[in-house]
């Protein structure tokens, strides 16, 4: 094996995004009970789980956006907890972020959204960087929308302008927060597809935070349960599909588990009485 | 919860609170000195865009209500000094109030009102949108790209703010004078130079330059910490206006009693 064969081997060893022993509480209430996965290099992770599972916080603990009160995050072999401000930042302009309202900056053109990570991180001239952020926008199938403002755009174009400012940079990391919720189907199927092309065009990894099932099995490689905080499950998309587990089921068939309430216990919290 | 608890709860909320604007302003340095070192310089075009909105935009205001609090000024010196018979002598209140306190506290007022609030809101509104996330995961620092700029611009502005309402006060006010006494405006200017010295521009101008600070400070701090929404934004905002209006007055109060006596 040549040397540069051995590096890459190497880099494809380590996780993209390594998560172990994560507790994350907010105030008394445990969101992440020691959560612990890997997401290889070059594939798709779906974090998938309901409502309050808490996959939304797991993703900010995955950005660096939150510190937990356990266990560790690494990505792209970077402890974002433990690295120093430069080495945060640095590991913060390999990695593209496309939030789930979009968090385009209201004030700015579709187009300085895009131009805006290369205006701050690079030295390229004012031209190259508008055709770059051209580019992004012609390659979510947004062209000619530079000049509009944030304000103008319709669900779906955000979250493709969101993708575009998020890839920008050409990442070697790209996470996805809800990419297709709130679409209607075909705008989903849309998105859904061009996150695959991206992957295919710019060979970078992708995770995606999501609630939709039909999302998640279309773009996939692999699929993370999340459930009351705890990984439920992680494989493919067809481990997943035949999983034995309870709580997959219950989230794939959309049943709702409710606890049997004692009558008396139950009179007792409406009365407020202890 | 109990009135003594209240209280407790309250004060060290409002010393959480200093803390907080105090860190800000001392980040803000750190990222107006060290950014270019850092690979994260602050924009001169933001801080020009700034400056604009917080000096230029703010003229017409500032000019009505520095002229109205002139000629206020001398009507109501004129009016208290012709019981002594001593009219003559209006120039010099005149001079000394506009000066040393109105103009700036009436401009850091103004901008409060328009600048510190605005700078609240936007905030707010882009913590809730996760704009402020999307900035920190683009590796761009929120308080180098969105708090050194207004400071900059209102360092800058305030103070010219305030020398312009100096000029259009004792302008006015000088208007009136010579026309209810039949003094020339040149004589009323001559009395002016003979009247203020530098000292008394310098203290005008310093407290527009804490003035500046405070105002963004609360502003960032008020629009930092919003929630909830649309909602949590007024809430926000309104809080910012009455904490600079507010820190405006006392730290005057506290800067008059400092250097004056």
């Amino acid at each position: 094996m040549n040397e540069r064969a051995a590096v890459a081997a190497a880099e494809a060893a380590v996780p993209a995004v390594s998560v172990r022993g994560l507790v994350a509480r907010y105030g008394e209430n445990v969101v992440l009970d020691g959560v612990s996965l890997d997401v290889r290099p070059g594939e798709i992770f779906v974090v998938m789980g309901g409502s309050g599972s808490g996959k939304t916080t797991l993703l900010r603990h995955m950005l660096g956006l939150l510190r937990p009160a356990a266990g560790a995050v690494r990505v792209l072999g970077v402890d974002v907890n433990a690295a120093a401000p430069a080495t945060l930042q640095a590991l913060r302009r390999r990695v593209g972020v496309a939030f789930q309202g979009g968090a385009l900056l209201s004030s700015l053109s579709v187009g300085d959204n895009l131009a805006l990570p290369l205006v701050e991180h690079t030295d390229l001239h004012p031209r190259t960087i508008a055709i770059m952020a051209r580019m992004k926008l012609e390659a979510v199938e947004l062209p000619g929308t530079e000049r509009l403002m944030p304000s103008e755009l319709s669900g779906g174009m955000l979250k493709r302008a969101a993708l575009a400012r998020a890839i920008v940079m050409d990442p070697d990391l790209l996470f996805c927060d809800e990419p297709s919720a709130g679409l209607d189907p075909a705008v989903s199927a849309a998105i859904d597809k061009l996150i695959l092309r991206l992957r295919e065009a710019m060979g970078m990894t992708v995770v995606v935070v999501t609630h939709e099932l039909a999302s998640a099995f279309a773009i996939a490689d692999r699929i993370c349960v999340l459930d009351g905080g705890e990984v439920v499950a992680v494989g493919t998309v067809d481990e997943i599909r035949h999983s034995a587990n309870r709580r997959v089921q219950n989230l794939l068939n959309r049943r709702v588990e409710t606890p049997t309430l004692d009558p008396d216990d139950y009179l007792r919290r409406l009365t407020g009485e202890d | 919860m109990t009135l003594p608890e209240r209280i407790g709860r309250a004060t060290v909320k409002g010393i959480e609170e200093v803390g907080l604007a105090a860190a800000l302003v001392a980040e803000s340095l750190f990222w107006l000195f060290m950014g270019r070192r850092r690979g994260q310089s602050v924009r001169l075009r933001a801080v020009v865009e700034q400056a604009v909105e917080i000096g230029l935009r703010a003229l017409p205001i500032v000019t009505v209500l520095s002229g109205t609090i002139g000629i206020m000024l001398a009507i109501q010196g004129i009016y208290t000094l012709r019981t002594f018979g001593a009219e003559t002598q209006v120039t010099l209140g005149i001079a000394l109030s506009v000066v040393r306190e109105f103009a700036p506290v009436i401009t850091g007022v103004l901008v409060a009102g328009r600048s510190g609030s605005a700078l609240a809101a936007k905030l707010g509104t882009m913590t809730i949108n996760q704009e402020i996330d999307a900035l920190k995961v683009m590796a761009i620092e929120p308080v180098r790209y969105l708090v050194v700029p207004p400071l900059l611009a209102m360092l800058v502005m305030l103070p010219a703010l305030t020398l312009w309402a100096d000029a259009v006060a004792l302008l006015a006010a000088g208007l009136y004078v010579s026309n209810e006494l039949g003094v020339t405006l040149a004589a009323y200017g001559l009395e002016l130079l003979d009247i203020l010295g530098a000292n008394d521009l310098l203290h005008g101008l310093g407290k527009s330059v804490i003035f500046a600070v405070l105002i963004t400070a609360i502003g960032a701090v008020n629009g930092a910490a919003v929630t909830g929404g649309a909602e949590g934004v007024g809430r926000m905002t309104t809080r910012s206006v009455v904490q600079a209006i507010s820190a405006i007055v006392i730290t005057d109060m506290i800067f008059v009693f400092l250097v004056t006596r």
